[in-house]
């Protein structure tokens, strides 16, 4: 594939963390900003970053929920692009930020930042044009689609081009592919049982698939998915799609 | 307010479900098998996708002008010499219920599958005063004879096994060492049903629609009971909500050829019946009387509220088949009449918020009800409403509102959330081996009971960007 999308002056983009990468996963943000250095990209990360409130916006608490995404807006306000390492933090910034902060002086500011902001895969594809890499893990690899990314931003070939184009590892359907894997946030730890009993589900499927490892877009689809897996002391592996590609 | 405050909470409901293995096989068995004919239905049907926008289109012009359709329906019906009359409360709809049938002298009332006259509790109401009621949709027919109520919008009897419906049948019919096989047990309620629609005085259906310039009340099945009960006994009772008025049949069109693929993945239902009114002169079949009850019950207050949206709905079902939640527990750890994502909704509608404390948080928000939604119902941003008003009235216990209102100030200041992670690493120290935690104290031990949890990274990331730049 060729870069043609970016032609021109280097692509710069601002990354945007998030809580549950900067605290728990962060060597997903390393691989992150290697792999887009190696592509030619400027990646900076502007100060004082926290989370995307979307906690707190999916418990009804939107009022503080709002003031969380006024920060953040302010604190890209000056960025081109953002790229954002999971799809439901991506959502918020794209589908919720420009109503929470309706009628406010962030108004404009977050109407922007909603067009600018991308999903990691999504950058890729969609905006460098690049779909082409190696994979750094051995496969089967087999996709998890993260609910915010499929059915909130609609980017279930995206990432899956990215794995079928893979070279070095090969892909194998994931049955119930698109079913939630339990996580829901705060709904893990409110229903824990019923969460973990859908996770049962999703694990048992990726058993079924013959996959070695599972890839997703989402650190909390990853938090629960590896949680399960750790705890039935599984070979399987979960692993951020940024994990799996070549840096 | 319909229904009274179910006090269990809704975690210890869910987990009896969960613990009933007959229940969860029951319950995948049939949603996986919904959830595959529905795509096959949707596959074979380029039109859908633009056909669900048209109708979520009518839905919504129609609400916007609700009482001059519910004016025209009630015109018409009148005219084909029907009567219809209009419950503002589920008591009122009993009791106009009961009314028309101590008026008609009725000793038995047959049913065919209505929700609407569930929400109304219209069965027991009946039973008192001294009219039997008789389900005659086979799901129905089984749950009347368990003593037990709906658990899924459109299957009610989801949660049965055949092996438990051939016991059910051997113990309450009388007729011991049934076979578990479906055909078997059909054709014996058929036999036991027969007799009941050929007794029965009263005939009582839901509606899944009504046309207002024909003044048609449309009834959607698929075993031909509906037929029986809306041409047999003398009189008919329609109980339907307010908000299932379409204006014209070119309408209906465009809800039939989407209704039946969403419920049970079949182009159309078996039968489709339209009633207009009472028998006419000359005509062989149909009851002496007709009666259309217009349900308000919590309905004209969306019109402008924040559940507006859930007026659009169709009952079809297909949000419970693909919801995780529902999958897992079933329809009657909701406890209340409505189940799965939509029931929520009409819950907090029927019953108010205070009924949906626990409730509005049974998903985990993945968007599956809203992608299956024939009218595309956005039932997760409803959800999140929901939640929020029972945030704002003070409802979410004290504890709750305590902890996020400390989260949001943690995470409006970077300062806090770094002091955060510095005492959360702190904090986990004994709990971490070869970095994961498997056991953590109180709140956090709802997670590491079945899951492991992640420790917080020695550095964080934004700790470690100095390094790397």
């Amino acid at each position: 594939m060729s870069v043609s999308a970016a032609a021109g002056a280097t692509p710069r983009v601002a990354l945007m963390i998030t809580c549950l990468a900067d605290m728990f996963y962060p060597e997903v943000g390393e691989r992150i900003v290697r792999l887009l250095r190696r592509l030619g990209v400027e990646v900076t990360l502007p100060t004082g970053q926290t989370c995307c409130g979307l906690p707190l916006f999916n418990s009804g608490y939107h009022d503080e929920a709002a003031a969380v995404a006024a920060r953040t807006v302010t604190i890209f306000r000056d960025a081109e692009a953002v790229i954002v390492p999971s799809g439901s933090c991506a959502w918020m910034v794209k589908h919720e930020y420009p109503g929470l902060l309706r009628g406010r002086a962030e108004a404009a500011d977050a109407e922007r930042l909603a067009a600018r902001t991308w999903e990691f895969s999504q950058f890729l594809v969609r905006r460098l044009g690049r779909t082409t890499f190696e994979s750094d893990v051995e496969g089967p690899l087999a996709y998890h689609d993260s609910c915010h990314l499929l059915r909130g931003l609609h980017e279930g070939a995206t990432p899956r081009t990215l794995l079928n184009n893979l070279s070095g590892a090969a892909v194998v359907p994931l049955p119930g592919s698109d079913e939630c894997c339990g996580f829901g946030g705060s709904f893990s730890v409110r229903l824990p049982e019923v969460s973990t009993s859908i996770l049962e589900r999703k694990l048992a499927n990726l058993e079924a698939s013959g996959a070695r490892c599972l890839v997703a877009c989402d650190a909390g689809c990853l938090m629960q998915i590896r949680g399960g897996l750790a705890r039935r002391n599984s070979p399987l592996r979960a692993l951020h799609l940024a994990e799996v590609l070549k840096s | 307010m319909t229904e009274p405050l179910i006090t269990t909470p809704l975690r210890e409901r869910a987990a009896q479900a969960l613990g009933d293995r007959f229940l969860h096989e029951a319950l995948d068995i049939a949603t996986t098998r919904f959830i595959a004919l529905r795509r096959d239905a949707f596959g074979d049907f380029p039109e859908g996708e633009a056909l669900r926008d048209r109708a979520r289109a009518i839905k919504e012009a129609t609400l916007q002008r609700l009482d001059a359709h519910l004016e025209t329906l009630v015109a018409n019906i009148e005219r084909l010499g029907g009567h219809v009359h209009f419950a503002t409360t589920a008591e009122e709809a009993r009791e106009i219920v009961l009314d028309i049938a101590r008026r008609t002298g009725a000793r038995m009332a047959v049913k065919s599958k209505s929700m609407a006259t569930e929400e109304i509790h219209l069965n027991d109401a009946l039973q008192a005063i001294g009219v039997t009621p008789v389900e005659t949709d086979l799901g129905e027919y089984i749950i009347q004879l368990a003593h037990e109520r709906p658990s899924h919008i459109i299957a009610p009897a989801i949660h049965k096994t055949k092996g438990q419906v051939a016991e059910l049948f051997s113990r309450e019919l009388r007729r011991p060492g049934l076979p578990a096989d479906p055909e078997v047990l059909t054709k014996i309620a058929r036999e036991e049903l027969r007799e009941k629609f050929l007794t029965a005085d009263l005939g009582i259906t839901g509606a899944n629609f009504a046309v207002a310039d024909t003044g048609t009340v449309v009834l959607v099945t698929n075993e031909g009971n509906g037929r029986m009960v809306t041409s047999l006994p003398r009189v008919h009772v329609a109980v339907m909500g307010v908000e299932k008025v379409i204006p014209s049949m070119t309408d209906l069109a465009v809800f039939l050829a989407i209704l039946a693929k969403s419920a049970t993945g079949q182009k159309l239902s078996v039968y489709t019946t339209l009633v207009q009114g009472p028998r006419r002169p000359g005509e062989l079949e149909g009851p002496d009387e007709f009666h259309l009850v217009l349900l308000d019950n919590g309905r004209v207050a969306q019109l402008a509220g924040p559940l507006r949206e859930s007026l659009y709905c169709l009952r079809c079902g297909a949000c419970l088949n693909v919801c995780p939640v529902y999958r897992q527990i079933g329809g009657h750890a909701y406890g209340y009449t409505y189940p799965g994502p939509i029931g929520i909704l009409l819950t907090a509608m029927l019953n108010g918020p205070a009924s949906v404390r626990d409730l509005s948080h049974a998903s985990s928000l993945c968007g599956a009800c809203a992608d299956a939604c024939p009218v595309r119902i956005d039932i997760p941003r409803m959800l999140i409403e929901l939640r929020r008003e029972v945030d704002v009235r003070g409802i979410a216990p004290r504890s709750e509102r305590i902890v996020f209102k400390a989260l949001a100030r943690l995470l409006r200041s970077p300062t806090l959330y770094r002091l955060a992670a510095r005492i959360g690493r702190a904090a986990q120290r004994p709990f971490v081996s070869d970095g994961r935690i498997r056991a953590l104290p109180s709140f956090f031990g709802e997670w590491t009971k079945t899951r492991d949890l992640p420790s917080i990274a020695a550095r964080t990331f934004q700790e470690r960007w100095r390094d790397l730049s």
